[in-house]
């Protein structure tokens, strides 16, 4: 097999308006014909592979990095802007079969198409999107690969063929991991200042063919993707509503503060 | 406005856009007063593939032409003319390469200047020679397969942050003009340094300093063309870039009509909009104008370039004669429009006027461009 450091991307188009809309049968959110664009932390997750790259071809050997998404066809704008931005190839992952999925059925659908691809060395992915929010699909996608993950990286400290050394700020301090590749990293807006997109990167994202591959290509049963293959199902999304009532309490301030003890206790709060 | 642009064209606009608002907007001011050489841009606009816009593909670059050299410059000067000045001294330096060097010299330079892993600067001008350019002291003198360089260079564009420097120097004391010679001198040299940065009016985050040569020793083949010909290399480089400078001009003066513009129609005087005044109309009007035309004329010559005629001289100082006269004018005027606040550092249009000052006086004063165009006219005539 040829000697490649591949990388692998994983990016999402997410709604680039404020109007969001939800589809009330499915209680999923209404994609079509809404502008879409990369989600956000996604970029940093395509300058960060691209740093990589480059990092592995400084050291004299070669490397290449594909971003990869799930969506409806219009998500091929966002795949052509990660090329732009420095990726080498896109695939696009896109099958009525693959509506409605959860976070379990994403990850599984990548898991699939993932393994069609030879020679990857290291996925990386946003923290988290700006839409679903949940922060799920790296670690599921790592667990379904049986390979090591790293969230809210910071800085790759390290990176040959063999390992990688990743450091994370934890609550109250940081932490260094140095896992064996392949392995997993998912990357917030610390890690990085993304590039502005080159010229010959726009002339390769216009030209580029983006393969779409289908359940049926990645080898994923219909009854695994899309809404019957996932676990959860959104039933309602709705505003929390805050209510909160004001009562002034009178009198002197020793009075004041009984008072304010009594309140207290009776809702159990000291 | 539509400028017929082709994808690519308009590519090359959308990136430096991108570089401008994210990346220049928000600390032309710091870089200004503090008098910052904006090197975090200049890599990105070297990432962005933009120096390659000046260099033939064989030796990495696009293939594109002035035009496009243009385009980039101007979008470019709408953000900050320190940045632009930085990025189009580059070009200046290494332009004599393209035009002027052997297969050898293009190879072994113009590739690294392509990436924006180097760049280059122009050392022409000296204490006692500025527009009277035939007239340099900087002497190079021939010593086996070697030339030694004595001399200083006085208010190099990117001097200090340059690599790779094209220095004018005497090679045949007695010949004037025809005793000039082209030589690359790459940074590091023995016996070349770097004198005092000078402390400007505007494009104050640009790099300006001297050049000093004590007997510094530069390897023949680093001539370019031959002995006698640097004068022509000069001149030839000036052709191709002057343009770009009136792109500069565009740039900056389009920058202060926006900003003049917007002021006008949210700053209230008398209980209405001033931009409800005639007098402001006129002003704006005039501008917008003059914006135009500067453009129109920095496009054809650019264009013209790009045809591959040779007589460009004329066109080439005209461009850059009117541009950058547009650009004072305008610059001001917009100051005007903005009253006291446009006098105040809170707003951007008394950069772009100190800024717009130098285009009037670098790669030619305009006194010099008119004596051009006046030559070419009286030689050749009116078309």
């Amino acid at each position: 097999m040829e000697n490649i450091f591949r990388i692998i991307v994983c990016i999402k188009q997410v709604p680039g308006t404020t109007e969001i809309k939800i589809n009330p049968q499915t209680n999923t959110l209404v994609r079509e014909g809404i502008e879409t664009v990369i989600n956000p932390f996604d970029t940093y997750a395509i300058e960060e592979g691209v740093r990589v790259k480059e990092r592995i071809q400084q050291s004299g050997e070669a490397a290449e990095v594909t971003a990869i998404t799930m969506g409806p066809p219009q998500s091929e704008s966002i795949l052509r802007e990660a090329i732009a931005l420095g990726a080498d190839k896109a695939i696009l992952l896109s099958d009525r079969a693959f509506a409605g999925a959860d976070t379990w059925a994403t990850a599984l659908t990548l898991k699939k198409a993932v393994k069609k691809i030879e020679g990857w060395r290291l996925i990386i992915l946003g923290k988290q999107t700006l839409d679903g929010d949940t922060g799920q699909v790296g670690p599921e996608l790592a667990h379904m690969l049986n390979i090591p993950f790293i969230g809210y990286a910071s800085s790759i400290e390290e990176i040959s063929f063999q390992k990688i050394t990743v450091k994370r700020l934890a609550e109250d301090r940081y932490e260094t991991f140095e896992v064996r590749l392949p392995a997993a990293v998912s990357v917030g807006k610390d890690i990085n200042i993304p590039r502005v997109p080159s010229l010959r990167g726009k002339l390769k994202a216009k030209n580029e063919t983006i393969p779409v591959w289908r359940a049926v290509d990645v080898e994923l049963d219909e009854k695994d993707a899309g809404l019957p293959g996932s676990y959860t199902q959104v039933i309602k999304i709705f505003t929390p509503k805050h209510t909160y009532e004001v009562k002034m309490i009178e009198g002197g301030p020793d009075e004041q503060a009984d008072e304010l003890f009594k309140k207290l206790k009776q809702l159990s709060i000291v | 406005m539509h400028y017929f642009l082709s994808e690519e064209q308009q590519m090359i606009v959308d990136i430096c856009r991108q570089i401008v608002e994210e990346r220049i907007v928000p600390v032309r001011a710091e870089l200004d007063e503090k008098s910052i050489f904006p090197k975090d841009i200049i890599d990105e606009i070297g990432k962005s593939d933009l120096f390659r816009l000046f260099i033939p593909e064989a030796y990495g670059g696009m293939g594109t032409g002035i035009f496009e050299v243009c385009l980039a410059t101007e979008e470019l000067s709408r953000g900050c003319l320190s940045v632009a000045t930085s990025y189009a001294a580059s070009g200046l330096g290494f332009i004599p390469i393209i035009v002027m060097g052997s297969e050898e010299q293009k190879q072994k330079y113009l590739p690294e200047l392509a990436e924006g892993k180097k760049i280059a600067a122009f050392g022409l001008t000296e204490p006692e020679a500025g527009s009277d350019a035939g007239s340099i002291r900087t002497r190079a003198a021939k010593d086996g397969d070697f030339y030694i360089l004595n001399g200083t260079k006085q208010w190099i564009t990117n001097g200090g942050e340059a690599d790779i420097y094209t220095i004018f120097a005497v090679t045949n004391p007695g010949r004037g003009a025809r005793g000039v010679s082209a030589f690359i001198v790459e940074k590091g040299t023995e016996g070349f340094e770097f004198g005092k940065k000078e402390d400007k009016l505007g494009i104050r985050a640009s790099a300006t300093r001297e050049l000093i040569f004590t007997d510094c020793k530069i390897p023949s083949q680093n001539m370019l063309g031959s002995e006698g010909m640097g004068f022509i290399t000069a001149m030839r480089t000036f052709d191709q870039s002057r343009p770009a400078v009136g792109a500069q001009g565009v740039g900056v003066a389009q920058a202060a009509l926006e900003v003049a513009l917007d002021y006008a129609k949210v700053r209230k005087q008398f209980g209405v909009p001033i931009s409800s005044f005639q007098a402001i109309q006129h002003m704006l009007a005039d501008m917008a104008t003059q914006v135009e035309a500067a453009r129109s004329l920095v496009y054809h010559a650019a264009k013209v370039i790009d045809s591959g005629e040779k007589n460009v001289a004329k066109l080439s100082a005209m461009s850059k004669m009117y541009a950058s006269d547009v650009a004072m004018k305008v610059t001001i005027d917009a100051i005007q429009v903005l009253g006291g606040y446009g006098y105040m550092k809170e707003y951007p249009v008394e950069k772009m006027m100190r800024d717009a000052k130098i285009l009037q006086i670098y790669e030619g004063t305009n006194q010099i461009q008119r004596n051009v165009i006046a030559l070419e006219l009286i030689k050749r005539g009116v078309l």
